[in-house]
């Protein structure tokens, strides 16, 4: 683990840093309008982020050393595919805890 | 001018940001325990969740001091996965821009994913309210996330290593996200540009400083904008 003082300089930095990204355009350019361009683009920021940092996550987890786990990737799956019919964030959440619980406990017991 | 008070939008806005305290609690509660079994004082966890506010990039930090990693690159990775703040404060500034700069400040210190996602879908659909009830909206959206964000990361730092290893929080994170980018997947675009960010992301995995995921992310924006174009011209084409 880093110093204590390497720490605060993180949190500091990220601080300021992640202010500066939030304040960038709403500070910056005001109530100029944006062009079309590039609101086309923004529109797909969420998607074309949060899918790429979840992937590895997913298929390389740390608390498996990085390997494959079966439980993990069903409990994904069941998350992704709850998520895609229901449109609903509560109930993908819950399907992919119990998939994962289910799946885990039921390699527990077979003793995997 | 639609007929809205800022009292009525601002509690509309806090029902929307309701829901997603079931995805920000246990998202704190988790940085505090891992925060905490990685050794950070308590003084320090709580710095990160209320100087940064930002799950994804405290993680990452959090992952990355772990690991001695530079402080330069600890710093400028987890700043990579914040990028999408500047993309969100570009999003609402058609919105919000003319509000007072004391305003925007506090508005950009409350933008994450939670009041974004509410805030682009409500504006969206009430083109005509007013630059006061769309702030209005915005605050009463993050009333509901913010103090409970702080509170369970207290929670999560205090209580620590006593939460057994059995319980796999490590995959709580992976979980809470996909179950938001779920529902967000309702357009061929939008597809497209998840399938081209998670394809780019892990062929890029072997880039030094996170640069595979901005490299990824920005090939998805211009993958969905294209596609989105594409569909629109097919559109027209089958209309003429």
């Amino acid at each position: 683990m880093s110093s204590p003082t390497t720490i605060w300089i993180v949190i500091l930095a990220l601080a300021l840093g992640s202010f500066a990204l939030r304040f960038s355009f709403l500070g910056l350019i005001g109530g100029r309008p944006m062009p079309d361009w590039l609101l086309r683009h923004l529109r797909y920021a969420a998607v074309a982020v949060l899918p790429g940092l979840v992937a590895p996550l997913i298929l390389w987890p740390a608390a498996n050393n990085g390997e494959l786990d079966p439980a993990r990737l069903f409990a994904a799956g069941l998350t992704l595919a709850v998520g895609l019919v229901t449109r609903n964030v509560l109930a993908a959440m819950a399907a992919g805890a119990f998939a994962l619980y289910a799946t885990l406990g039921g390699m527990a017991l077979a003793g995997f | 001018m639609q007929d809205v008070s800022p009292k009525s939008v601002f509690w509309l806005g806090v029902r929307d940001g309701l829901p997603f305290l079931l995805v920000v609690a246990p998202f704190a509660l988790l940085f505090g325990v891992v925060s905490a079994e990685a050794g950070l004082p308590i003084a320090q966890t709580m710095a990160f969740s209320v100087a940064v506010f930002a799950g994804a990039a405290q993680f990452t930090a959090l992952q990355l001091l772990q690991d001695n990693v530079p402080t330069v690159i600890v710093i400028l990775t987890a700043l990579a996965v914040n990028t999408r703040m500047a993309m969100y404060s570009a999003a609402l500034t058609p919105y919000l821009g003319q509000a007072p700069l004391g305003t925007r400040i506090a508005v950009s210190y409350f933008l994450v994913d939670q009041s974004y996602a509410c805030a682009s879908v409500r504006f969206d659909e009430n083109r005509d309210w007013s630059v006061s009830a769309r702030i209005a909206y915005f605050f009463g959206t993050v009333c509901p996330v913010y103090p409970v964000w702080m509170g369970t990361t207290l929670v999560g730092a205090l209580v620590g290593s006593t939460i057994p290893g059995w319980l796999a929080l490590d995959f709580a994170l992976p979980i809470c996200f996909l179950a938001v980018i779920a529902p967000m997947l309702r357009t061929l675009a939008h597809r497209s540009a998840a399938l081209t960010s998670i394809t780019m992301a892990l062929a890029l995995a072997w880039m030094p400083f996170n640069l595979g995921l901005l490299i990824a992310a920005v090939l998805a924006m211009m993958v969905g904008a294209q596609v989105e174009l594409w569909q629109i011209r097919k559109n027209q084409g089958a209309v003429t």
